[in-house]
């Protein structure tokens, strides 16, 4: 997006409200789903590879901590409170609030032209240059221009658009298949994942990932200045002052 | 800036009005399709209701995975059980032939059967998988008389909507809906990989429901109930489960 009408824009905010309402429900949906994840796996954290798995046969990998139940030999003496009741109802019902309000977010970004204007690259940036460019300044710590205050650049671009049509697809898919009802009803769904166990050595995966997209995303809007992004994402302003545009 | 304003209350307005009687249809259709689970209430009661409503309308005709016989797990895990009770200990020192299953409420004919009774109706050997809530699973050959074909020697009442299911083990019962009580793979199971189903594993006889989590599948059952309504048995969520925050459905 260009400068060159510094009254348009500074009129303009820089997150529309369905992108800020959006975010703020994903930011407490993903954290919901993050903490009671981790609760599930507790109870077993142990990883297996194919269909199916339990403490009699050889895992994949096992997590080194204690379990919350005393069926799993950790090597730990003692065993974790059990919070699996609530952390299982709390996952679905987060994952509900994810998966509706990403839909209302993908049918946005579609039909209002956010994903072709503000998430796709510019033509003139699908090439390696343009990411040079990019990593280049992030490593000079070189201040954001003008243009960047109100655009997503490249990077940016690219780790968004993995996080909406690849990384929370993979999350949602890999979930379900560890439904045993959903799977009666799309066998392929699991099957081609390799089975139920690696579905959900999968699921683990891609929440890895989606935790170190979190780690990446929260510590570049520290260096981008932390106060003036939240302002843009909770009031819609950039903090930039208006002379500054 | 009024004339926006007052368009936008207008519309806002319009717009919760339309999302507020939406909701309104939808748990009229939901409660006239049994789409609303017994552990509808709570702050979980939303998430709960709406898995139950889609996974029962996405499973109406589907089938759990069934496994070639070369995925038999050979080391399947029983899970801990408590140590069973004197009662248990008197039915297993006669090799469980005292065994009996009693069925009541809604139906035509009550009465019991023993293990034989049950073996002379017709039976269904199946391979699926027993997924435990933790995240552990086996696959495993269950063989056993289908739960409807035990209802129709009963002869169920027209009001009938729930098959209520109860262990010897004290305090240990569950519920199904009426798809599930008539699903084809919902066995009343006394066989394993072609032997008789060990203690371990729920013998003499355990509810197999494959298309949910082995939670549902409880172990030592010597009676079942045929109901309109689980507001009555126990705490009326249909089963002890959901007083510890698990989902009485368990499809996922």
């Amino acid at each position: 997006m260009s400068a060159a009408s510094p009254l348009l824009i500074s009129a303009a905010p820089r997150h529309t409200r369905l992108v800020r309402v959006t975010h703020w429900l994903t930011v407490i949906a993903f954290f919901a789903l993050l903490i009671t994840g981790a609760e599930i796996v507790i109870s077993h954290p142990r990883f297996y590879w194919g269909e199916t798995g339990n403490v009699n046969m050889q895992p994949l990998f096992s997590l080194h901590i204690p379990s919350s139940r005393d069926t799993v030999p950790t090597g730990y003496r003692y065993v974790m409170p059990d919070q699996n009741g609530w952390s299982r109802s709390l996952h679905f019902q987060a994952a509900w609030l994810a998966v509706l309000t990403g839909l209302v977010y993908v049918v946005f970004i579609f039909f209002t032209g956010h994903l072709r204007k503000n998430l796709l690259p510019a033509p003139r940036h699908r090439n390696w240059r343009a990411f040079r460019i990019v990593i280049a300044r992030y490593l000079r710590r070189a201040p954001t221009g003008d243009a960047e205050a109100h655009s997503y650049n490249v990077m940016q671009r690219i780790a968004y658009l993995a996080v909406i049509f690849v990384l929370f697809p993979l999350i949602i898919w890999t979930g379900l298949a560890l439904s045993p009802a959903f799977d009666s009803a799309f066998p392929w769904a699991v099957n081609v994942l390799g089975g139920r166990q690696s579905a959900r050595t999968l699921h683990f995966f891609v929440s890895g990932l989606l935790v170190l997209f979190l780690v990446v995303h929260v510590t570049m809007i520290f260096l981008a200045g932390f106060w003036s992004r939240m302002r843009a994402m909770i009031t819609g302003r950039a903090a930039l002052p208006p002379e500054k545009l | 800036m009024t004339n926006i304003s007052r368009r936008k209350l207008i519309t806002t307005g319009l717009a919760a009005t339309a999302g507020i009687g939406g909701l309104a249809v939808a748990s009229r259709l939901a409660r006239r399709y049994g789409l609303i689970p017994p552990d509808n209430g709570g702050v979980y009661g939303p998430g709960e209701t709406m898995t139950y409503a889609v996974q029962k309308l996405l499973t109406r005709h589907s089938m759990a995975r069934e496994f070639p016989r070369n995925m038999i797990s050979k080391a399947p895990f029983a899970n801990a059980v408590a140590p069973p009770n004197d009662q248990f200990k008197r039915l297993q020192a006669n090799a469980f032939s005292h065994w009996r299953l009693s069925v009541d409420g809604l139906v035509a004919r009550p009465g019991s059967f023993s293990i034989s009774d049950l073996k002379s109706l017709p039976f269904r050997s199946q391979i699926t998988e027993v997924v435990c809530e933790e995240g552990w699973s086996y696959v495993a050959e269950w063989i056993g008389t289908p739960l409807h074909e035990l209802l129709n020697q009963v002869g169920i009442l027209p009001q009938a909507r729930y098959v209520a299911y109860f262990s010897l083990d004290k305090d240990w019962w569950d519920s199904i809906d009426w798809a599930d009580a008539h699903h084809p793979q919902t066995l009343l199971t006394w066989g394993m990989n072609d032997g008789d189903l060990p203690v371990g594993f729920g013998g003499p006889l355990r509810m197999r429901v494959p298309r949910q989590l082995g939670y549902k599948s409880v172990k030592y059952i010597n009676r079942l109930t045929v109901t309109d309504s689980l507001k009555n048995i126990g705490k009326g969520l249909g089963s002890p489960e959901p007083e510890f925050g698990y989902s009485w459905y368990a499809g996922i």
